[in-house]
């Protein structure tokens, strides 16, 4: 398998004008292979978010290295191998659902006809067909994140950084969103960084879960969860799934003390 | 349709119930406040007179309305692009868009002489100036992080953030900038006029007429200033509707 990000000792300070620094990384080491499904699991105020924003170029590491498809965050943001959905939906007020989604597609410069077509393709994914002309504040929370996550996929990307992307929403909706999930890195064979603070939300969607320490974030350890794939619902009332749950609390409470 | 309607026009109509019964029976003399059915009358009867009196002064306060508009939208374009002329310049725009404009408009009466309309103008326009500079700048720069956090992740050049958010986002804060335009325009168009101007100027009518205490004949100038006020409103209104269908201003009406 070829190897998508690569992190080599990366350390993140804010510096504050009152001298007390904060340091959100301290020498993170992580490789992520083609494919692989990721999660950033630690308490809040770690450093996941941070960490996502290097790794999608919208902060510079202080120091260490990252390189992403063999090439800088920089580049790789600008050959656009990277979709992005954030904890907010933030789509543009003023576009309707299938214009949003053709948005990625519009700066890329692709003709109307070519963007419109993939756009419907990506909103029959999301199962969303019905609300093409409708403005995002006519859709619920969930339905706005599905169109997110579509308009992150109109680029294929070979890189989905999701940063809570399920945070905001109810758990029966997140539970049915987390599977659709599953479906859509199933059929598009992504590979996908995915930030949470949910510990069954990250076994039932990894196949690596890399647990992090208390600021300043540290990686404490990785945990393989090799349930069997695709992931259903009854994935979740399995027994390994439990002993998956206890391994990862447990990386976590070490971490704590 | 009639639950919006029926409460401003009931209330509408109340007031010249009230005025007019009330004039009358208080016994109020005519030169100082004439009840509604003379003022209408009035109107009748000057209708050839303060009708294109009433254009005239129109062109002055849409001439200055677009100059004023076209030079705080160039303005505003500069200073939200350029955060150093922004950080100097908005809080002095902000100052002088609450000073009292109008005072100049005796002196710009000197200046471009008294009938000619490039003295009214240039007070309406400075009048508006200010406004639409502050709210387009307003509108251009008050974008979400997250969204032009978005056009970075795709790699976007300045002018697709530009043309397909800022620009978007602005649009809101323009209109709502015209809709007090509209009516700052015809205020500094009167009143400017009402310091001298052409005598085919309705300002001018309006404060002659009041100064010979022909007080019907004033307020039927006054009413066809209301006419073109609220014909100006309804234009801007029309304008929100067809440009801003996804604004939060529209989902009671559709919700
Ligand atoms: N732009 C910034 N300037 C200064 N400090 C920051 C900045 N962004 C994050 N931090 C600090 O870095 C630390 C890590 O923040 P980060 O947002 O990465 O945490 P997180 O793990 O994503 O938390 P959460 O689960 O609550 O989202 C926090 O202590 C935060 O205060
Ligand atoms: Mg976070």
């Amino acid at each position: 398998m070829t190897t998508v990000v690569t992190i080599k000792g990366v350390d993140k300070v804010f510096p504050s004008r009152k001298g007390a620094d904060t340091v959100a990384l301290r020498g993170i080491d992580i490789e992520v292979a083609s494919g692989e499904f990721v999660s950033l699991l630690g308490p809040s105020g770690c450093g996941k978010s941070t960490l996502l924003r290097i790794i999608g170029d919208l902060l510079p590491p202080t120091s260490g290295q990252v390189v992403v498809n063999g090439k800088t965050p920089a580049e790789a943001r600008r050959d656009r191998d990277y979709g992005m959905v954030f904890q907010q939906a933030t789509l543009l007020d003023w576009r309707r659902v299938l214009a949003n989604i053709e948005l990625p597609l519009e700066v890329a410069g692709q003709a109307p006809a070519e963007r419109e077509r993939r756009a419907r393709e990506m909103l029959d994914l999301v199962e969303l067909n019905e609300f093409a002309d409708h403005f995002p504040w006519q859709l619920s929370g969930g339905m706005q994140q599905r169109v997110a996550i579509a308009r992150a996929l109109t680029l294929q990307p070979e890189l989905l950084l999701m940063d809570e992307p399920f945070g905001a929403l109810d758990e029966m909706t997140r539970e049915r969103m987390q599977m659709e999930l599953m479906r859509i890195w199933q059929q598009t064979a992504n590979t996908v960084i995915f930030v949470t603070h949910s510990i069954p939300e990250a076994v039932f969607l990894s196949t690596r879960v890399v647990v992090m320490s208390p600021r300043p974030g540290r990686i404490v350890g990785v945990v393989e969860i090799d349930l069997p794939q695709p992931r259903q619902f009854e994935t979740r009332e399995e027994p390994r799934f439990f002993e998956k749950l206890v391994d990862v609390r447990e990386m976590l409470r070490g971490a704590e003390e | 349709m009639t639950r919006r309607y029926l409460p401003p026009a009931l209330v509408f109509v109340t007031i010249l119930v009230v005025w007019e019964v009330g004039v009358n029976a208080a016994g109020i003399q005519g030169f100082l406040l004439p009840p509604p059915s003379r003022i209408i009358a009035s109107v009748q009867s000057e209708w050839a007179v303060i009708w294109p009196a009433g254009l005239f002064t129109l062109r002055e306060a849409l001439g200055g309305l677009l100059g004023g508009t076209a030079l705080a939208v160039l303005a505003g374009f500069a200073v939200a692009r350029w955060s150093l002329i922004r950080a100097g310049a908005l809080p002095f725009a902000i100052a002088a868009g609450s000073a009292p404009i109008i005072a100049l408009a005796p002196i710009t009466n000197q200046w471009f002489g008294i009938t000619n309309p490039v003295a009214k103008m240039s007070v309406v326009g400075v009048m508006v100036f200010f406004p639409v500079m502050i709210n387009l700048v307003r509108g251009l720069t008050d974008v979400g992080a997250g969204k032009l956090e978005l056009m970075h992740s795709y790699a976007a050049p300045d002018r697709a953030t530009l043309l397909k958010v800022r620009l978007p986002n602005a649009l809101p804060y323009l209109l709502s900038a015209l809709r007090v335009a509209v009516a700052l325009c015809l205020i500094g168009a009167i009143v400017t006029e009402y310091f001298g101007g052409s005598r085919a100027a309705l300002g001018v009518y309006i404060s002659q007429q009041a100064s010979l205490t022909r007080m019907a004949e004033a307020w039927a100038g006054i009413v066809v200033v209301m006419l073109f006020g609220g014909a100006l409103q309804l234009l801007i209104v029309l304008a929100e509707r067809i440009l801003l269908p996804w604004h939060p201003s529209r989902r009671a009406a559709s919700g």
